[in-house]
């Protein structure tokens, strides 16, 4: 059989899960370990911690909560942000990552992928591409969250990420990114047809229905989440929620609610496989 | 350590993530402690061989190591032996892909390689997926998956899989998307798993808990 997989995605600044729209804006909404707590073993297929602010430091600084969630924890974990040399992933897969997930550092030296991938296994290496549409309907390579330009378009990246030997890539969206208006499914589509890896999409679920339309397409080989389980986990626990922060004021507020059906993986799952979708349930 | 307690080795060949081994083997209540020492695995009362990576590289390592023939005598002795992921492919004779690529030979069979393509549809690889694991020939009952449901989930990386000659060793086969493949093993003292049972929620963990218990390990 073929299975989809759920990854909750969580992205960090400091001790802080935070979430923006188009990968800018962030806020504050709790503490990582919950949210993680939550989705192991509420049904999550794999976990994703993102640095979010790591590139602007070079440096990655999730290492503590890495080792305290792998302890814990027994689903794969990848982590990624500012991760920049062989030593950096040997770092966070010695504190207990199983895979690490690569950007900037590969788009500066793309040979970084195949030294990487022979020292670690393919397995190891998701690289992660950032797209943004142009006007003229192409599609170029961003880094740092969506911030640098890099001028490479991005199928042929793709291409070239599949060759030099990375295990999957993460696909995002950045125009749709935490918007909640769905998935760039053109754009997931292409990317899976031309490359003989999983492909794992992220970027604009809204509801749950959006993940439904996106997977009966049959491309993606999971999707990385946020917002609809972040916004769902801080509604049923609203104590969590990082109140200093003003963060319960702002969600009370719904600004950002209007645009997402919040649900759980569970509830996400019943529905895939209602639509004949397979997943580990 | 306590005196009379069970030495278990996760043989560290410098490949792949021995992390959640070492984190699953201490959650089951195991004393597990990784080295590439061949002093330590002369001397353990368990082996367990894990493994991320490829097939070449790892056999090179074992080889630099000096770990071959120290694996294998200890294998044939009897001890518990649980391999995992390229693990079990290792247990084999040899690979496909590199022809004169040798394995352990402690399991007669050859590695292949998922071609990528099934009846003019493409597949994925790695396969890396949570899919079900259903009995072949073995019966489940004395042995490590004895508390599992058939069909039950369980987590998979990897690209190439075991074709064992006997197929009364086939303890689990999975199928992916229309390919059916081995994905454990069980002959004599040696069990394998081509998923990651440490990766596998409490499913797995109960993996490692009953091989721990049937070979008295903790």
């Amino acid at each position: 059989m073929k299975t989809v997989r759920i990854i909750p995605r969580l992205d960090i600044k400091g001790p802080n899960l935070v979430k923006g729209i188009h990968l800018e804006g962030l806020r504050v909404l709790g503490k990582p370990a919950d949210f993680a707590k939550h989705y192991y073993e509420n049904g999550a297929d794999e976990l994703m911690f993102m640095d979010v602010v790591a590139s602007l430091y070079e440096r990655n600084s999730l290492h503590d909560i890495i080792s305290e969630t792998a302890k814990k924890k027994f689903i794969p974990i990848t982590v990624g942000g500012g991760l920049r040399t062989i030593s950096d992933i040997k770092e966070v897969l010695r504190v207990g990552a199983d895979k690490v997930c690569l950007n900037t550092a590969v788009i500066k030296n793309p040979e970084l992928i195949k030294t990487a991938s022979r020292k670690f296994g393919s397995s190891t290496i998701v690289v992660s591409i950032e797209a943004i549409k142009e006007e003229n309907g192409k599609y170029l390579a961003y880094t740092d969250n969506g911030r640098e330009y890099t001028g490479i378009d991005v199928f042929e990246w793709a291409q070239k990420v599949n060759e030099l030997g990375a295990g999957e890539i993460v696909i995002t969206s950045v125009d749709k990114e935490g918007s909640g208006q769905g998935f760039d499914i053109d754009l997931v589509s292409k990317i899976s047809s031309l490359v003989s890896i999983p492909v794992i999409a992220h970027g604009g679920a809204g509801t749950k229905q959006h993940v439904v339309d996106l997977m009966k397409e049959n491309t993606a080989d999971a999707v990385m989440l946020s917002s609809l389980f972040h916004y769902q986990f801080i509604k049923e626990n609203e104590s969590k929620a990082s109140s200093k922060e003003g963060n319960v004021e702002f969600l009370k507020q719904k600004r950002n609610f209007h645009t997402f059906e919040p649900c759980s993986i569970l509830d996400l799952k019943t529905s895939l496989i209602e639509n004949k979708i397979e997943c580990r349930i | 350590m306590i005196e009379n307690e069970k030495k278990v080795v996760i043989i560290d060949y410098q490949l792949g993530n021995l992390f959640s081994v070492q984190q699953a083997c201490d959650t089951v209540g195991m004393n597990a402690f990784i080295s590439s020492n061949k002093e330590d695995i002369l001397a353990a009362d368990a082996l367990i061989l894990p493994g991320v990576g490829a097939f070449i590289e790892a056999m090179n390592n074992l080889k630099n190591l000096d770990l071959i023939n120290p694996i294998k005598n200890k294998a044939k002795s009897g001890i518990p032996l649980l391999g995992i992921c390229l693990g079990l492919q290792l247990l084999f004779t040899e690979s496909e892909e590199f022809g004169s690529a040798n394995g352990l030979d402690l399991i007669p069979g050859k590695i292949k390689k998922f071609s990528g393509k099934m009846d003019g549809r493409k597949i994925k690889v790695p396969h890396i997926a949570w899919n079900q694991v259903y009995r072949c020939n073995q019966s489940w009952e004395e042995t490590p998956l004895k508390n599992l449901n058939e069909y039950e989930f369980m987590y998979f990386v990897h690209s190439y899989y075991v074709k064992p000659d006997n197929v009364d060793c086939i303890l689990t086969n999975t199928n992916y998307s229309g390919i059916e493949f081995c994905s454990a093993v069980m002959q004599n003292n040696i069990i394998a798993t081509q998923f990651h049972p440490e990766k596998s929620t409490e499913k797995g963990l109960s993996i490692y808990k009953n091989w721990s218990i049937i070979n008295n390990l903790i």
